[in-house]
Parts: C-alpha cells; sequence; structure tokens
C-alpha cells in the first residue's frame, strides 16, 4: 500500500513538452435557451495531464462533447498538432487520436477483456481470429503490469479494472489525446495510485490526458496544468504548482468562499444515541462495534471496500440474516427493515444515488415525499396542500435549485440531485442521519452548502454518520472519526488528535 | 380550481399526440361516405364503448404491471380460462349466475396471484412467468371443455356483457367503475406511489422501506381480476365460454398502454393516456368493420396506426 503523500508520485511536469497537442480556440456552443459555451479556449501539451476544473454545469462535458464529435460546435476552430481539423462525428473524433473515458463506463459485461477491446475492429476479417486478438491483448495487459487475463469476462472485474481496459483500448486506437472524466469518483485510494502511475507511463509516451475530477487534493498529486471554466465560458490556465486550491476555487465559483468547511465542534461529552455491537452481514461487514452521541458528526474513514456501507445497510435493516446488537437511547431496538428503522428515528442516504436513490423520470415532489406518504395520504385522499407544503419545505431547507416542483429530478444537476436525497431523508425527522459519501459527484458550491447544513443539523441535536472515502471532508467535518478496514473497526480518534498517516495506517492494514 | 384547470392543460399536453390521431380517425369515419351515416350514431358510440370494455379492463391491469417495469402475457388466456369455467359453472353444475361471474373473477386472481408469488419471490422476469401461466391457463381451458364451447342460453347470463341499464350498456358502465377505479390507486393512494416507486428504481424503493415484493405481488393480483372480468364479461356477450376466446387480447391492451405513452422501461404512465389509446384501438376495430375491410388488413392497418402514434409522441419529446 502506497501512501497518498504527493511527493511519493513521480513529479508532475516532468514530461510536459513544448509541443501542443490540441488546441481548441473560441468555441461556441449552445442550446435551446442555454449557452453552454461562449468563446472557450483550450490547449493540451503532449506529456502532459491537463485539468478540467468547474462546478457542474460550467460546461465541461459540453466541451469534451464537441472534442469527441458528440457535438458539433456553433463557431470555433480545433486544431491538432497546429493542423486544422473538422470534427464532425464520433469517427472523425477517434480518427485524430481523441478517446474519452466516460464516468460511466461503457463496456459489454458478458463479453471478454479482449473482445471489448477489439470490439468493432476484431482481427482477422469476416472469421475472427480470436488467438491473435487475446494475445494482443494480452501483451498490452502485461506491458502496463495489469493483473487480470485477455480472456477474463469485464463483468467480473472491479469498476477499477474496468477502468484500465477502457484505458488499454484507448491506447490499442493509438490515441494520443486521452480524456478522463472523474476516473476516480469510484475506486479505491490504492487503485487511484496504480491509476496515477500508468497516467505517467502514458504521459512519458507522449501522450496528452484531460483530467476532470471534483476533487482538488488530486490536482497537485497528478496534473501539470489547470483550465477553469465557470458557466460555460473559459476563466483561466494555471500551472498547478504555481497555484493553490483556493485561489482556484475563486475561479471556479466567481467568488471567495470563505468557509468550505463549515463546523462548530462539540465542546462537551454528549449522551449515547446510537450504540451498536458486533454488527456482521455474513459478507463484507464482519461484527463491527461503534456509537454515536447526541449532535456529533461521527466519520466513518476506510478504503472502498472496507465494509462501511455494508455495516450501515445491517443497521439501517437492509441485509438478510445480519446480526448484532442495536441501541438506542440505551434501549435494545430490533430492526427488521427500513420501516423499522425509520419508525425509530434512523435515516440513511445511500452511497450510489442513481442507483439506489433517485426516480429518474419522476418529478422533485415525487422524490422528495416517497418516504413519507402517510403524512399526505390517508386512505384515498391525497392532501395536494400539504405535500407541497412538505416538498417546499426541504427545497427551501436545503437551498435546491430546480425551476419547479413538478421538474423531472434527472434533469437536475449533481448537487440538487443529492439535496433533494437528503431531504427526502429528512423528511422522516431522524435523530440518527446516516450520510453515505453525501458529496459525491457534487460541485464544490453544492458541497460547501451541504457541509454547512450538515453543521446546523448536528447543532440542533441530530446525530449524523457520515461514510465519505473523502479525507479533507473526513478530517473537516467529524467530531470523531472511526476507522474500518475488513468489515470491522480497527480505531476511533477524536477530532484533534486525528490526521490523515494515523487513518490510513489503521484502514489498510 | 386552479389546479384542475392545470391538469386538464397539462392533460392535453401530455397527450396532443395521440389525441390529434384520435380525432383524425374519427374526422375520417365521420365523412368517409361509406361510414358517415353510422358512426357517429349514437348506437354506434355505444356500441364501440362496449367493444372495448374487456381491452379497457385488461389494460387497467397491464398499465400497473408495465408501470412496475413487468408484463403480463398471461391476461388474454386467462380471458378463455375464466370465461369457460364461469359458464361451466351455469351449465355443468347449475351455479346461480352471479356466484358463476365471481367463480370466473376469482380463477382470474388465482392466476394473478401466481404470477405474483413468481414474480415477487425469484428474480425470474415477469415475460417468462406469465408466458408459462398464458400456456398453462390454455391448456385449462382446453381440458376443461374439452375444445369446444361452453354454452349457456339464459337472458340472465347475458346482462353482464349485452344487458343495458337504460340506454347505457352494462360493460361501460362496469368499465367506468374499473377506471376510476384504477386511477385512484394509481394516483391518490400510498400503494400507487408506491408502484412507480418500485417500477422506477426497485433498489431505491427497498431503501425507502417499500416492500417490493408485496407490491409486485398486489399488482400481479390485480391484473389477474381484471382479466377475470373481461373474461366474464365476454363469456356472457358471446352467450358461451370458448377456450379460444382472448387469443392474443393481451397485445391490444399493452398497444392501449403502450400508445397511451406508458414507457416499457418502468416507472411512468399515466391511465389518462391509456384510455385514449384503448379509444384509439377501438375506434380503429370498428372503423374497418363498417367499411367492411377483411380481418387481415385490419391486422396491418392496426399495426401501423400503433406505430405512428406512438411515433408522433416520439417526435414530439424529442423536440421538448
Amino acid at each position: 500500500m502506497k501512501s497518498i503523500a504527493a511527493k511519493e508520485y513521480i513529479q508532475a511536469g516532468e514530461f510536459m513538452s513544448e509541443h501542443v497537442l490540441l488546441q481548441m480556440k473560441n468555441i461556441h456552443k449552445s442550446f435551446p435557451g442555454v449557452k453552454a459555451l461562449q468563446a472557450v479556449d483550450f490547449e493540451l501539451r503532449a506529456g502532459e495531464v491537463h485539468a478540467l476544473l468547474g462546478e457542474n454545469g460550467a460546461g465541461k462535458s459540453t466541451l469534451i462533447k464537441v472534442l469527441g464529435g458528440i457535438y458539433i460546435a456553433e463557431e470555433g476552430e480545433i486544431f491538432i498538432d497546429g493542423k486544422k481539423v473538422e470534427i464532425n462525428n464520433v469517427n472523425d473524433s477517434h480518427e485524430n487520436g481523441v478517446a474519452i473515458i466516460h464516468q460511466e463506463l461503457v463496456l459489454v459485461p458478458h463479453m471478454t477483456v479482449a473482445e471489448n477491446i477489439w470490439l468493432g475492429r476484431e482481427p482477422g476479417g469476416k472469421f475472427v481470429n480470436f488467438d491473435k486478438m487475446e494475445r494482443d491483448t494480452q501483451e498490452l495487459l502485461d506491458a502496463y503490469g495489469l493483473d487480470f487475463k485477455a480472456d477474463t469476462l469485464v463483468g467480473k472485474l472491479t469498476i477499477a479494472q474496468q477502468q484500465m481496459v477502457e484505458i488499454i483500448k484507448a491506447i490499442s486506437y493509438d490515441s494520443r489525446i486521452l480524456v478522463m472524466d472523474e476516473p476516480t469518483s469510484s475506486i479505491s485510494d490504492k487503485e487511484v495510485s496504480f491509476l496515477f502511475e500508468t497516467m505517467r507511463t502514458l504521459t512519458a509516451k507522449g501522450v496528452g490526458i484531460i483530467y476532470i475530477s471534483h476533487k482538488m487534493s488530486e490536482l497537485e498529486q497528478i496534473c501539470d496544468r489547470v483550465t477553469v471554466m465557470r458557466d460555460g465560458t473559459y476563466v483561466g490556465t494555471e500551472v498547478v504548482a504555481e497555484t493553490n486550491k483556493d485561489a482556484l476555487i475563486a475561479m471556479m465559483v466567481g467568488r471567495e468562499l470563505t468557509n468550505y468547511y463549515t463546523r462548530d465542534f462539540l465542546n462537551e461529552k454528549t449522551e449515547t444515541v446510537l450504540k451498536c455491537e458486533n454488527i456482521a452481514d455474513g459478507k463484507m461487514a464482519k461484527g463491527a462495534s461503534f456509537e454515536v452521541h447526541k449532535g456529533e458528526i461521527v466519520g466513518f474513514a476506510g478504503l472502498v471496500g472496507a465494509g462501511r456501507s455494508e455495516t450501515m445497510k445491517a443497521v439501517f435493516g437492509l441485509s438478510q440474516g445480519s446480526t448484532g446488537t442495536v441501541y438506542l437511547d440505551g434501549k435494545e431496538i430490533h430492526i427488521k427493515s427500513p420501516v423499522d428503522s425509520m419508525k425509530y428515528g434512523i435515516a440513511l442516504v445511500p452511497e450510489d444515488r442513481k442507483l439506489e436513490g433517485l426516480y429518474k423520470v419522476q418529478s422533485v415532489r415525487f422524490n422528495s415525499t416517497i418516504e413519507v406518504l402517510k403524512d399526505f395520504i390517508h386512505g384515498i385522499f391525497v392532501n395536494a396542500g400539504k405535500e407541497e407544503e412538505i416538498t417546499q419545505k426541504y427545497i427551501d431547507m436545503m437551498a435546491t435549485k430546480t425551476p419547479s416542483q413538478e421538474q423531472q429530478i434527472g434533469n437536475l444537476s449533481g448537487g440538487n440531485q443529492q439535496k433533494v436525497m437528503i431531504g427526502r431523508w429528512l423528511a422522516t425527522s431522524p435523530k440518527v442521519l446516516i450520510l453515505d459519501e453525501p458529496t459525491r459527484g457534487v460541485d464544490v458550491g453544492a458541497k460547501a452548502e451541504i457541509y454547512s447544513i450538515m453543521n446546523e443539523l448536528a447543532k440542533s441535536g441530530m446525530s449524523i454518520i457520515m461514510i465519505s472515502s473523502e479525507m479533507p471532508e473526513i478530517l473537516n467535518m467529524s467530531d470523531r472519526i472511526y476507522v474500518m478496514c475488513d468489515g470491522r473497526v480497527t480505531g476511533c480518534f477524536s477530532h484533534e488528535e486525528v490526521t490523515q498517516e494515523k487513518i490510513m495506517s489503521l484502514a489498510a492494514r | 380550481m386552479a389546479r384542475f384547470q392545470k391538469n386538464v392543460i397539462q392533460y392535453f399536453k401530455e397527450n396532443l399526440g395521440i389525441i390529434v390521431a384520435l380525432l383524425a380517425i374519427c374526422i375520417f369515419l365521420a365523412v368517409f361516405p361509406k361510414t358517415s351515416s353510422i358512426f357517429l350514431s349514437s348506437k354506434n358510440i355505444f356500441n364501440v364503448l362496449r367493444q372495448i370494455a374487456p381491452n379497457v379492463f385488461l389494460a387497467c391491469g397491464m398499465i400497473m404491471v408495465i408501470i412496475l417495469g413487468g408484463i403480463d402475457l398471461s391476461v388474454g388466456m386467462v380471458i378463455a380460462l375464466t370465461g369457460c369455467i364461469a359458464a361451466g359453472c351455469v351449465s355443468r353444475y347449475g351455479f346461480p349466475i352471479p356466484v358463476a361471474f365471481l367463480v370466473g373473477i376469482l380463477i382470474g386472481m388465482v392466476v394473478g396471484m401466481f404470477n405474483g408469488i413468481w414474480v415477487a419471490k425469484t428474480t425470474i422476469p415477469p415475460f417468462i412467468v406469465t408466458l408459462a401461466s398464458m400456456n398453462i391457463s390454455k391448456g385449462f381451458a382446453q381440458v376443461y371443455t374439452g375444445g369446444s364451447p361452453v354454452r349457456v342460453v339464459n337472458d340472465e347470463w347475458q346482462f353482464l356483457g349485452a344487458g343495458y341499464v337504460g340506454p347505457v350498456p352494462v360493460p361501460v358502465i362496469l368499465m367506468l367503475i374499473v377506471l376510476i377505479i384504477t386511477a385512484i390507486i394509481l394516483n391518490k393512494t400510498q400503494l400507487g406511489r408506491h408502484i412507480y416507486a418500485v417500477g422506477g428504481n426497485p433498489q431505491a424503493a427497498s431503501f425507502s422501506g417499500i416492500n417490493t415484493a408485496k407490491v409486485k405481488f398486489l399488482v400481479h393480483t390485480y391484473s389477474g381480476i381484471m382479466a377475470g372480468l373481461a373474461g366474464v364479461v365476454w363469456a356472457s356477450r358471446m352467450y358461451s365460454g370458448q377456450p379460444t376466446a382472448g387469443d392474443g387480447a393481451e397485445m391490444d391492451a399493452i398497444a392501449a398502454v403502450v400508445v397511451g405513452g406508458t414507457s416499457m422501461a418502468g416507472g411512468s404512465g399515466k391511465i389518462g393516456g391509456m384510455i385514449i389509446g384503448a379509444i384509439i384501438i377501438g375506434v380503429l376495430n370498428n372503423g374497418l368493420n363498417l367499411m367492411n375491410v377483411n380481418t387481415s388488413w385490419q391486422y396491418c392497418v392496426k399495426g401501423l396506426v400503433i406505430l405512428l402514434a406512438v411515433f408522433t409522441d416520439y417526435i414530439r419529446n424529442r423536440k421538448g
């Protein structure tokens, strides 16, 4: 296990050359009612990792889609190796050496690694030469030190491994411009360090990488330069080593965010609200014990796969055959289902918004009130006024930006979707709120707002459990921090004594 | 009142494509020489409504199953099964007629519960489960009747399918009741919200404390009851339980739901659109009959109109 300290990596900037690989000039693109891009410039040099930074809706993905041939710009020019090119469709983009690795991976799970990599251009003409395909793939996998085989089914790989397959696929196309959209959002720190090493190997060969991420801490680890966008416009380009986080955030939001983390830490010890002993689910959770006090934010740190989410799901009543004892306000309680949990005042905002939370095609209102239907539906009588009132209350409380309550939630930005999710669970008036990765895929502005709301809730006496893989979030928001490894709690720190090193030493045993 | 007005405007906006399609068909039939004299007569209008009633029953169950992200292929053959058994109850065992109808509906419910248990307790896709129960129902209907219709010659028997209350055919009244009940379940109850939630995102629904198995079971049971009702109404109108009745009826129900704007992906769909969908299919059948188009061509026309109706909505949604 590598420490995640920056100096362990090859020095950023080492491979960046003067050769301009890609230049996008004065790009304009609009959609009905929105100017998505206005006079945006972007430059990528050979051998550099160039971060593209901006809040959700800033135009990053639109710019990438113009480069990828998914959208066609109304105005503007694209130069590759100094030569003007026309990118009118996805094939043009491929032929010019551009490869995009999307946040949602687009591999076929039932096909092997080799089949996925050569999909649509299988060697051997009419009859596919499977031997050659697998041999070539294996060579590539070996060259990049990957520990899975060419004939493995992609569905059996971890997310991080699937990402590597995407990267290998891009390499096999001889792509020289690689776009990575939030590649670290769902992989563990160890996998991140491997990903970064691979990226460095690529830049050493002269590949230029455009890197989209919300995680500021990754910038100084891996990126050479950074371009900031805001509201569809170009704000500026900086050399990472010569700027700092606060300056970049100010560029992104157009104002100084003085209090990124808002937290008034607890001064005195309060009574125990929730106490859990030996929580196990027979799989990932293997007997975790912990307690949460009134008005406290308790962080749960650990690597991906440490069993944090699974432990909370077991407490919440979502795992079949889970064991362990749960005490609420000193009394033992038995939770068999989420309904029981809600009855006792325990709420869980799940980790994977899309998979476990959103009713994508339904309205903000439907999504806000699904937990509390009994408050306004009695038999066949719907109190529509009450329903709107509840929805509005949590839209206001969370400062959710939505054109109306009828808006389909799928059309909101990630940050606003997350706010609706949190509001949905707050509507159940919980005593204990479990937040699993509360700011994943959320832009900095919304993040700061969510932190401030968490602080308010804790001050009002709510107890909050926060599972997070973002170290700064854990360090700056938690009164106490539990570290988990392999399904068990391996340690607990108070806010005063905790450091990143202490957490990592317990997280990776 | 403002909310009501908003809902009406919303309704026309959402269903503009199919409303225009329906009006176009109606105008054509009202001016076409062969049909213009009959089509808009009150007798014919009631006739159309009576004919679409069984399809509306099925569609009321089907829309719930489709919102849930599934499908119920068994309903057509349940019509045959329940009709035959209800008719048999009268002609073979001499049951009172209302009891026979009730038995028919109960048989439908049992098939629905059978589907529901499999869908709720296993991950076998509803398509497969109901394909199986479709065949089982078909088989039972054949075994029970030996392949020939079970006749019931009795005026009271006819009441449900061919009777009138004042000028209004009984099936039309039943259809209105069923539509109101279904609309209330979908729009006004917690169960309704739960159906949309489970169909939209089953995993999120279980996080929300929704008993997804129970919702699936209830919805399939409801679809079975609707099929049983359609079965007895059909048998009543035909004077007999026929082992071949309802062949392909599930497809008309699916068509009504889909033309009505419900997505096969689940999680969304409105009963208001489904009603128009059912009427389009009914008017089309009626119009083609009045025009003496032979049945083989009727299928082709129906297929094209279904595609066209859905296509107009597709175009509109893509622009919006």
